[in-house]
């Protein structure tokens, strides 16, 4: 899908008063795709733009980025597009966090894989427009025809070899027409799209310079605390404050809602004033249990109180007519999100403005949100995004913002709110607890229908998802899902709705080629050749792609080759636009297997900063693998059962397979990087588990179902 | 409210503070050194760890008044220009991800590299496992302390 925009729409120039130009563009507006001005472009002053490119005097350039940076690349890799056409040397870039207000926030999108994909096209038409108008100052200068000059790392030669630097007509460029038909480099002579550059940030993070929310503070700032429902379903009744506030450096404890918050002027007077709290708390229903959840979402499988996201064919008649039904069920606990920062974040609230610091995936939201919390109007309230400390869904969520401008405003206080490490995992918005069932229907030793059952807490599955493999590859396809509304606060978990999709599938596949003595890659690739050339606009993923990436995993993996004692596992996968093949090496040490090694083969388009991606993808796969191993999450009387990391279990470095990964070479527009390697990385270890073991795996935490009591790693 | 003398990354410093206030929150939170990290506050991610008398130690779980006369090094105090081997290193490999746990990462690497100077894989593994990255840049982290060591020997 490629944007359609006009540049007038997003991008405005303007001189420096102390030399320079700034260029101005709407990085949201522009990255979405067909979207429209929301008002005249003549209307708009600079501060409806929310990134910028300042070009000085000295041909130094400073990219103004916006968009949140919680670990997935994008503060390097998005000004490395701009960079890249407007054809100026990495090295004289400085990236800049852009300071926000709330009139471009609203414009703000960000998450789900999208930055690079969306931003890909107008990030280029922003550096190449900027670099034409210098062009066109140059060649103004010179007297010639702005087509018969070139530019080569911010420098314009013209045909008899004269040379000006960008800043020496920079403020002749800024008094220029914004031109409309800029030309945009050939992917073959990318200088900077396509090098290993390294993250902007790295020297601030590794000298332990101050980044990220829980890092700011603000004079006369104080710390708050917050004590909050020990389990989804219980309410505030009373409470008794004496002991906290006889605490030396307690200033003050506020009740809001069925919370209180506990505020003093550091964090740990804070966290004890929380902890001298007496409070009682009341529940007008039944507190929920991981057992009954597993009751009621078995139950929901076995009903028929379901909602069709798609039917092909007549999956009840393929199965009638089947000589095999084969029939599993795959089950996933609850997940938190665990960022390594904790929640946290900073509100001051006057009658002039409300202003809130700290790490946030989604602005735009939390500006809305607390503008409706606090009765004002939107325009009064700024967010300001700091460096996220990890994201990974959570911060979509702006419940902890709310907290804090809601005390701030009863404190009449700047507060910075901070969740402890209980707090955080205790008040999640978690990945809910999910099972599946997936059938399929054999005839003739060919699989005619596969039905899909999803029945979770709360809801799961997504618009797109029933579009994905196997989608078109099945005659008789159907996806069901069921959900049971539930008090236990759920959302978007890296990857959502695929990342256990994705290892019951592979699983249910691998599995259904044994059943059939079919190769395990031949079933696939048999099955994708029926997706090519399909008509059907739904269908989300390129049978084309997925093939390339399954054979190439197979070639770099040495599948089937594998040295004695090596056990494979194999898996294959589309989401987030980006199509992914993973093969997993299981040794057996002292019988327990051991995750040796992982190759992950990408086509994710054009590799904008293949240092930065192989990051991800290294991140993606072991995080996959820690969670299919070690995810445990479960609840009783409505609170967690696991509170911080002594009870719950991430995987650590002695535990991690080396990860391999290739990237297909090609010159297709660029897909996101931060969620696609996740989904397939359990099926891959289920399958080489099972290689090596012969115990199938349905049931995540894997070591929670393994016949052993060693740890796996 | 007691006073405590603290030596940090060669400085004294005086704090105010409750006895019990851990280290982690007198650093962050008193004197502004926000480089050391809060993660779990029971010692079990490592995000705050600190040199004490050259041992890697979590500083959420180490008293401020259990601290007098030592030799405290934090963050700031490995080097504030990326000259120390170990940073370089860490830069040269790219390792961070969101780039929170890394201070963490790196005291409990400059530690065990002091003691051993030629790890093998297995033994960085070993030494790093108190110190989780939520981003998994575990394969870097291993990189990044082989090249460590090799540019410190």
């Amino acid at each position: 899908m490629s944007p359609s925009f006009s540049r007038r729409s997003f991008i405005k120039t303007s001189a420096l008063a102390g030399g320079g130009i700034l260029i101005g563009f709407n990085l949201f507006q522009a990255c979405k795709p067909e979207t429209t001005p929301p008002v005249d472009i003549s209307q708009l002053n600079f501060n409806d733009f929310n990134a910028f490119i300042k070009i000085a005097d000295n041909g130094m350039v400073t990219i103004f980025s916006p968009n949140p940076e919680i670990g997935q690349g994008v503060k390097t890799s998005m000004p490395m597009i701009i960079a890249e056409e407007l054809d100026v040397a990495w090295d004289n870039v400085h990236v800049v966090q852009g300071a926000l207000d709330t009139k471009n926030f609203t414009r703000q999108v960000a998450g789900g894989s999208q930055s690079i994909r969306f931003g890909w096209e107008a990030l280029r038409q922003t550096g190449a427009t900027a670099r034409q108008m210098l062009v066109n100052a140059a060649a103004a200068k010179w007297g010639v025809d702005a087509s018969t000059c070139k530019t080569d790392s911010g420098v314009i030669i013209n045909s008899n070899g004269d040379k000006l630097g960008y800043g020496e007509v920079v403020q002749e460029a800024a008094a220029l027409e914004v031109p409309e038909n800029v030309t945009l480099k050939e992917p073959k002579d990318f200088k900077i799209i396509g090098k290993d550059t390294r993250n902007v940030d790295t020297d601030k993070i590794i000298t332990g310079k101050p980044l990220f929310g829980l890092d700011y503070k603000e004079e006369g700032m104080m710390h708050a605390v917050v004590l909050r429902p020990p389990a989804f379903g219980k309410k505030l009744v009373d409470y008794d404050d004496t002991e906290t506030r006889a605490i030396s450096g307690v200033e003050d404890v506020i009740k809001f809602g069925d919370k209180v918050a506990v505020l003093a002027k550091d964090t740990w007077t804070a966290m004890k004033g929380k902890k001298a709290l007496k409070a009682n708390w009341t529940s007008d229903s039944k507190l929920e249990n991981t057992e009954e959840h597993d009751k009621i979402l078995t139950d929901l499988l076995n009903g028929n109180d379901f909602k069709t996201m798609r039917a092909d064919g007549d999956v009840k008649k393929a199965f009638a007519a089947a000589d095999q039904v084969i029939e599993r069920v795959y089950e996933s606990p609850f997940l938190p999100h665990n960022c390594m920062e904790p929640m946290n974040f900073f509100a001051d609230v006057t009658a002039e403005k409300v202003r809130l610091v700290g790490p946030i995936q989604t602005p735009a939201r939390t500006a809305k949100q607390v503008a409706e919390l606090l009765d004002r109007a939107v325009e009064d309230v700024s967010v300001e995004m700091t460096r996220m400390g990890g994201g990974f869904g959570r911060r979509l969520y702006g419940d902890f913002a709310l907290e804090a401008a809601e005390i701030a405003k009863l404190a009449q206080k700047p507060v910075k709110v901070i969740y402890s490490r209980e707090d955080d995992m205790g008040a999640g918005i978690y990945r809910p607890s999910i099972k599946y069932k997936i059938s399929a229907s054999i005839k003739d030793g060919k699989i005619t229908g596969y039905h899909l059952k999803e029945a979770s807490v709360n809801s799961n599955m997504y618009g797109l998802i029933p579009n994905f493999f196997p989608a078109g590859a099945i005659e008789n396809y159907q996806v069901d899902v069921a959900a049971y509304d539930s008090k236990i606060t759920t959302g978007a978990w890296r990857a959502p709705y695929t990342n256990f999709l994705s290892f019951a599938e592979q699983s249910f596949f691998d599995e259904l080629a044994e059943i059939l003595e079919i190769d395990r890659i031949k079933l696939r690739l048999d099955l994708l050749q029926k997706v090519k050339g399909t008509t059907d606009e739904r269908i989300q993923y390129s049978p084309e792609r997925l093939e390339n990436v399954i054979n190439v995993a197979v070639e770099k993996s040495g599948w089937g080759n594998a040295k004695e004692g090596v056990y494979q596992g194999f898996s294959a996968y589309y989401c987030h636009n980006t199509h992914v093949a993973e093969v997993a090496d299981v040794e057996l040490e002292n019988d327990v297997p051991v995750v040796k090694k992982v190759t992950c083969v990408v086509d994710c388009g054009i590799v904008v900063n293949p240092l930065g991606a192989k990051n991800q993808i290294e991140g993606g796969v072991i995080d996959g693998i820690g969670h299919a191993m070690y995810g445990d999450f479960s609840f009783k009387d409505g609170a967690p059962e696991s509170k911080n990391f002594d009870t719950y279990r991430l995987i650590r470095i002695n535990e991690t397979p080396i990860v391999e990964t290739h990237f297909i070479e090609n010159e297709l527009s660029p897909t996101g990087l931060g969620e696609p390697a996740l989904p397939p990385a359990g099926a891959a270890v289920a399958n080489a588990i099972k290689a090596a073991k012969g115990i199938r795996l349905y049931k995540q935490p894997f070591i929670k179902h393994m016949n052993t009591k060693a740890p796996l790693g | 409210m007691p006073v405590y003398n603290l030596k940090i990354n060669g400085q004294s410093q005086t704090v105010e503070a409750d006895q019990d206030t851990p280290l982690l929150w007198v650093l962050r939170d008193h004197l502004d050194m926000v480089g050391t990290k809060f993660g779990c506050g029971i010692g079990q991610c490592g995000a705050c760890t600190i040199h004490l008398d050259g041992s890697a130690t979590r500083s959420c779980l180490l008293k401020v008044s259990m601290v007098e006369n030592m030799e405290i090094t934090t963050i700031e105090g490995i080097s504030e220009d990326v000259s120390h081997p170990v940073q370089q290193a860490w830069k040269e490999i790219d390792v961070p991800q969101c780039g929170y746990c890394q201070a963490g990462q790196i005291m409990s690497a400059t530690a065990f590299l002091n003691e051993n100077s030629n790890p093998n894989k297995s033994e960085i593994r070993d030494a790093m496992s108190g110190n989780i990255c939520r981003c998994a840049s575990y394969n870097r982290i291993e990189r990044a302390v082989e090249l460590a060591a090799s540019k410190m020997s």
